[in-house]
């Protein structure tokens, strides 16, 4: 029986592991910097070579992966209650392809970092309206409908991006590349993206039993009093504005946004924790931070000064974690 | 007094004039129809006459054409808005024809979810909410069940985890859309047993059926729906017999006597 102590504990230690994952990215790096530099660059002392590379590169963005990895696992776990289905993920109605279009098309034209942020955000927007205003037309939307609206814009959005990369010039590929796999390492202003991620949580918990129910059915939640097509409007608008934030700041990074709370889940059932959305959301956002922390600390580590995109240790951690999680699931209960 | 409160006493349903239809088609037109504290129901009819339709429009799911319609002397669709939904289904619960597990969940889990009108928005499950849905499960057969994975049961099993969840909402308006669907004979007859105690204790009963002998078993009352807008409604002794079942089903039916109780086989 789920119980809010045991929720809190849960989140407790997650909350330990994810503080774990940022001292590794503060502590990792080609410049060695000892314990004193870590803390004194948390507590605003000023100090040498060490404490400034901390506060000014590795805090912003292992705080930025963070908020990153959280927004997309949030998302994540949003949409595939509101699909009902465990393999959706954010981007499979369009979001990213949107922000694709947008990201890509302001480098082409070389703007500035800020402008294509803009059209990141822009871009994605466009497409969330655009699949809800064609999925919305009979005034009642299915799942199928939906579904089926935002494959379709998807692929609409990845031949324009393929358009893009075929007319780009040779030195702009490669930051599109990086951009289109998820990179982290221009995202150095976290403040918005964990502002975000904070309200997302804020605005999500109070209705996660509501949730709950629509897991299990429109007809039961309505049953049960629901207003289902409110909160499912509401996850929806949430749940896409959480993956514009998550993909203006770092690109379309993978697997998070579908394997982390597919991961939370499965982990909380193997424990007899169930699987309560109260417990899951806040569990999948600081999971998915942590695991994108780590995956980061990763990227800009294991082939120094060469930097990787971090989509690509995303998949590489997390595919193997998943399938031995998967592989294991018991069915002896049966 | 606050008009948005369900009333405690006078007819828990209550029609007037109530048309519904789906896709063209007329499923009851100008029902009169009282449903009393206590009373059982059978609704009865063929293959795609509407029952569903009618029971889901009584849940407030689905709109009616015209007509008054009050749950508790609560008007549906209206009452059934924001936060009144909670309050509806605090007073009726629907047993749905169709129940899905797209993701694992335990047993216990998924019979706790029909707390969810009795609890505040920041509320967890109580000791005495796990009382009631452990009671809850006991009564259907399910006692050993609380850890099981909802996605492992049979669909018998499943079924009456669904009764279960009902059972926990605590309603006092039951609509349930064939309650017997995959269960075995013997829980069958568990299953109506369970819901006669509650008409027992004053909860009222509206359950589609497809075995008239199980509706006079245990209705008092039955609405026959004809497929073609008409209907009839009255004490199960008055209208389930065999010329009304020929003319409801198409097809001429025996009437048969065992222990004082009335079983219809087709002819």
């Amino acid at each position: 029986m789920p119980t809010r102590r045991r929720a809190l504990i849960i989140i407790a230690a997650l909350l330990g592991l994810a503080v774990l994952s940022l001292a590794i990215a503060l502590a990792a790096g080609s410049l060695p910097v000892t314990a004193g530099d870590v803390l004194g660059a948390l507590g605003g002392s000023p100090g040498g070579l060490g404490v400034e590379v901390i506060r000014g590169l590795r805090l912003p963005r292992a705080l930025a992966a963070f908020a990153c990895g959280g927004l997309l696992a949030l998302a994540g776990a949003l949409m595939q209650i509101l699909l009902r289905n465990p393999l959706a993920d954010p981007y499979v109605l369009g979001i990213s392809g949107g922000a694709s279009v947008g990201a890509l098309s302001a480098m082409l034209a070389g703007l500035s970092l800020a402008l294509m942020n803009v059209a990141a955000f822009a871009g994605a927007l466009a497409a969330m309206l655009l699949v809800f205003g064609l999925a919305h037309g009979d005034n009642s939307w299915t799942r199928t409908r939906l579904l089926l609206t935002g494959v379709i814009v998807a692929s609409g959005c990845g031949a324009i991006v393929a358009l893009i990369l075929s007319i780009a010039p040779e030195d702009g590929l490669r930051g599109m590349i990086f951009w289109l796999m998820g990179d982290l390492a221009h995202a150095l202003s976290p403040s918005l993206a964990l502002a975000v991620l904070a309200l997302g949580l804020v605005v999500a918990l109070p209705f996660a039993r509501e949730l709950n129910l629509l897991a299990r059915g429109d007809s039961l939640a309505h049953a049960l009093g629901v207003t289902v097509r409110q909160v499912k409007f509401g996850v929806y608008l949430l749940a896409s504005l959480l993956t514009a934030v998550a993909v203006t700041t770092g690109g379309s990074i993978g697997f998070i946004g579908l394997v982390v709370p597919h991961m939370v889940r499965l982990a909380m059932i193997r424990m007899g924790w169930g699987n309560d959305q109260r417990l899951l959301l806040p569990a999948s956002a600081l999971a998915g931070g942590s695991l994108l922390v780590l995956a980061d600390t990763l990227a800009r580590t294991l082939l120094a000064p060469q930097q990787l995109p971090v989509g690509v240790l995303t998949a590489l951690l997390g595919v193997p974690a998943f399938l031995i999680l998967l592989g294991r699931q018991p069915n002896e209960r049966q | 007094m606050n008009a948005s409160e369900p009333l405690l006493n006078g007819p828990l349903l209550e029609t007037r004039g109530l048309d519904v239809g789906i896709g063209g088609h007329s499923i009851c037109r100008r029902l009169d129809w009282r449903v009393e504290a206590g009373q059982s129901w059978a609704i009865l009819g063929r293959n795609g006459a509407g029952k569903s339709t009618l029971l889901a429009t009584l849940a407030g799911l689905h709109a009616q054409q015209a007509g008054r319609l009050e749950v508790a002397g609560l008007p549906l669709p209206g009452a059934n808005r924001g936060d009144g939904a909670r309050a509806m289904a605090r007073v009726r619960g629907f047993l749905s024809q169709h129940q899905m597990d797209p993701f694992a969940s335990t047993v216990m889990e998924t019979v706790l979810v029909g707390r969810h009108p009795h609890l505040g928005r920041w509320d967890w499950e109580s000791a005495s909410d796990g009382r009631i849905a452990a009671a809850a499960l006991a009564e259907v057969d399910l006692g050993g069940f609380a850890e099981r994975d909802v996605q492992t049961l049979s669909g018998g099993e499943r079924q009456r985890l669904a009764i279960a969840i009902l059972l926990t909402q605590q309603p006092r308006l039951f609509l349930l859309d064939e309650p017997l669907t995959h269960l075995d004979l013997s829980h069958q007859v568990a299953v109506m047993d369970l819901f006669a105690r509650r008409a027992d204790k004053g909860a009222s009963i509206v359950a589609v059926l497809h075995d008239p002998g199980f509706a006079a078993r245990y209705c008092g009352h039955a609405l026959l729906l004809f497929g073609d807008g008409e209907w009839l409604a009255g004490p199960a002794d008055e209208v389930i017999n065999t010329e009304n079942l020929g003319r409801l089903y198409g097809h001429p039916l025996h009437e048969l006597q065992a222990d004082g109780q009335r079983w219809f086989v087709p002819r």
